[in-house]
């Protein structure tokens, strides 16, 4: 379980992270998801107690990161920039982690075979590709068999199979009752990951809910093809409903649902050709969420401009 | 794997700082440039010690006495090599971290942050102590060695000579304390090891040009001229006395252990 209160992270005149407040249950793998910038990095920091907040605070189990007795046991973290020295080997650098709490060369040996990285152990880090560099990090993430996993953008750099893996490896770590918190700018790759979804932008709170709820909550459109599309647009003209023209005799249709839509054409005697219910993917959910982030933005950069 | 989240969660072994300590012990024989700089350092204290035994040999057998210099110090030359190595081994330690962003992974795991830096300074004092100690007794008995086939050499017994060779050691290894401290206060590899010598080669340059007026109450206070006090067989009159010049020098290095700490407290890694 992480708690987030208030969560607030200003560096000089940027607010990195503004008044977050979550909650990140065990059982389920809970998306962190928001465009590059948003300040998910910055939170993840703050949830390990790597940055302190500037307002604000965030708990693990019910405790700030830096006071649990034994960190690696409680909470395993990858975090997104390396944290691997590049001349040490990899067997190494898991056995100096692990040597913190007592964890003991069996469990080192286990985690590296657990992450695919057996045959390169003994190289020195530095000359890992960036998919094994991911591996490595979550290996050590691993190490302490942790009750929760923070994982700052796990799939960066891994190819097809490693995604697959990573995917099917938190589901297995999530369905073992962990808490499983998993960034990505990725919307794709957290809709076939996570159930539960923490979407930020310019670092702010934008939704928190689950998957479903998600793309059921946004936009639902119709689309209707009939040889009489303008009498229907303007048979279901109203106040609550949007008629865009999608194609010759083809209307999208937004704020009536297709069983309305059905009913009405067949009280004019209208035909349909086709009535297909439209529901927003994530990646379109998350387009909807985000676009006044986006919008803000620009206005922020014109203004810039202007006192320049 | 087993399940940890669901189970009555049994308290889990803790960090201590033996832990800790081990874990660094771990990452310092864990590196090649650690190990290189030490073989290095070991190197240059024994080579420069029996060259320089060499030089004085020749010297003595052309004819020469060897004036004013002290048999015993001969064997104890390769300090002024070895301080470079081993600060700049202690500097290493901890911005070779911020430089990989191995530093996360290390406050990551162990929060408290502060049991890190004893445990970095615990590490490097065991290996530095014990090399640099072995080094110079290498150095001063084959050096010594040499010299007593012109019946020059001095024994460990001679008055100041034992404990100018464990100070030689001992202000090798405080040299590391204070580049750790300061690799912790700096952060980037180039930035600490210019301050390093900045404090330990060219102030006391600096110092030589003041009006000697001035010179004889700034001098011998700065940081290493104070601990090589320690390395003096005979303390000449501008030092000061062996083991508070050895004092003064802990208690820069010191102060500068509780600036990193203060910082490593506070700043965000």
């Amino acid at each position: 379980m992480i708690e987030a209160q208030g969560l607030t992270k200003r560096y000089g005149e940027k607010l990195a992270v503004d008044d977050l407040t979550f909650t990140v249950r065990p059982g389920v793998v809970t998306g962190f998801l928001g465009p590059n910038g948003a300040g998910k990095s910055t939170t993840i920091r703050m949830i390990l107690g790597l940055d302190a907040p500037t307002a604000g605070s965030v708990t693990v189990n019910g405790y700030p990161y830096a006071e649990l007795a034994a960190p690696l046991r409680e909470v395993g973290a990858l975090l997104e920039a390396r944290a691997v020295h590049t001349g040490r080997s990899a067997y190494n650098h898991l056995l100096a982690l692990a040597a913190t709490t007592g964890i003991s060369r069996r469990r080192v040996d286990e985690v590296i075979g657990l992450v695919g990285l057996a045959d390169v152990a003994g190289k020195r880090a530095g000359g890992f590709s960036l998919g094994m560099g991911q591996r490595l990090g979550i290996g050590a993430a691993l190490l302490g068999d942790p009750a929760t996993l923070i994982l700052d953008e796990p799939v960066n750099g891994l190819d097809p199979e490693g995604i697959l893996w990573i995917r099917n490896l938190l589901k297995a770590l999530a369905a073992e009752g962990r808490t499983v918190f998993v960034s990505s700018h990725l919307m794709s790759e957290m809709a076939l990951t996570a159930e539960q979804l923490i979407v930020v932008g310019r670092g702010r709170l934008i939704a928190a809910a689950s998957v479903a709820e998600l793309t059921s909550g946004s936009r639902h459109s119709v689309r209707v093809r009939s040889p009489q599309a303008a009498q229907l647009r303007d048979l279901l003209a109203g106040p609550r409903v949007t008629i865009t023209t999608a194609g010759t005799d083809v209307l999208d249709i937004e704020g009536v649902d297709s069983e309305a839509i059905g009913r009405a054409a067949c009280g004019r005697g209208i035909p349909l050709y086709e009535l297909v219910p439209h529901t927003a993917s994530l990646e379109e959910a998350f387009m909807e969420l985000t676009k006044d982030d986006v919008e803000y933005r620009a206005g922020t950069t014109a203004g810039t401009g202007r006192s320049a | 794997m087993t399940s940890t989240a669901q189970a009555p969660r049994i308290t889990p072994p803790r960090i201590t700082p033996a832990r800790v300590a081990n874990s660094e012990w771990i990452k310092l024989r864990s590196l090649r440039s650690t190990v290189w700089l030490l073989a290095a350092s070991v190197a240059a204290v024994v080579g420069l010690g029996l060259l320089f035994a060499v030089v004085a040999l020749l010297h003595l057998e052309a004819g020469n006495g060897l004036g004013s210099v002290n048999p015993a110090m001969i064997s104890l030359y390769g300090v002024y090599l070895a301080q470079l190595t081993y600060g700049v081994l202690g500097v290493l330690l901890i911005t070779g971290e911020y430089a990989t962003g191995m530093i996360r992974a290390t406050l990551t795991a162990v929060p408290a942050r502060l049991p890190v830096l004893w445990a970095k300074l615990a590490a490097f004092a065991a290996v530095a102590v014990v090399t640099a100690v072995a080094a110079l007794l290498v150095s001063m008995l084959a050096g010594q060695a040499i010299l007593s086939a012109k019946h020059s050499g001095a024994s460990l017994a001679d008055p100041g000579v034992l404990r100018a060779m464990i100070g030689a050691g001992l202000y090798l290894t405080v040299t590391g304390l204070l580049g750790i401290a300061l690799g912790f206060i700096v952060r980037s590899s180039a930035g600490a090891i210019v301050t390093l010598f900045g404090i330990m080669l060219v102030l006391p340059v600096l110092g030589d040009v003041l009006p000697s007026s001035i010179a004889s109450h700034i001098v011998p206070y700065l940081p290493s001229n104070a601990g090589m006090a320690v390395m003096q067989v005979h303390p000449g009159a501008g030092t000061l006395a062996p083991w508070a010049g050895f004092a003064l020098f802990v208690g820069y290095t010191a102060a500068a252990v509780v600036a990193a700490a203060l910082l490593l407290r506070r700043r965000d890694a």
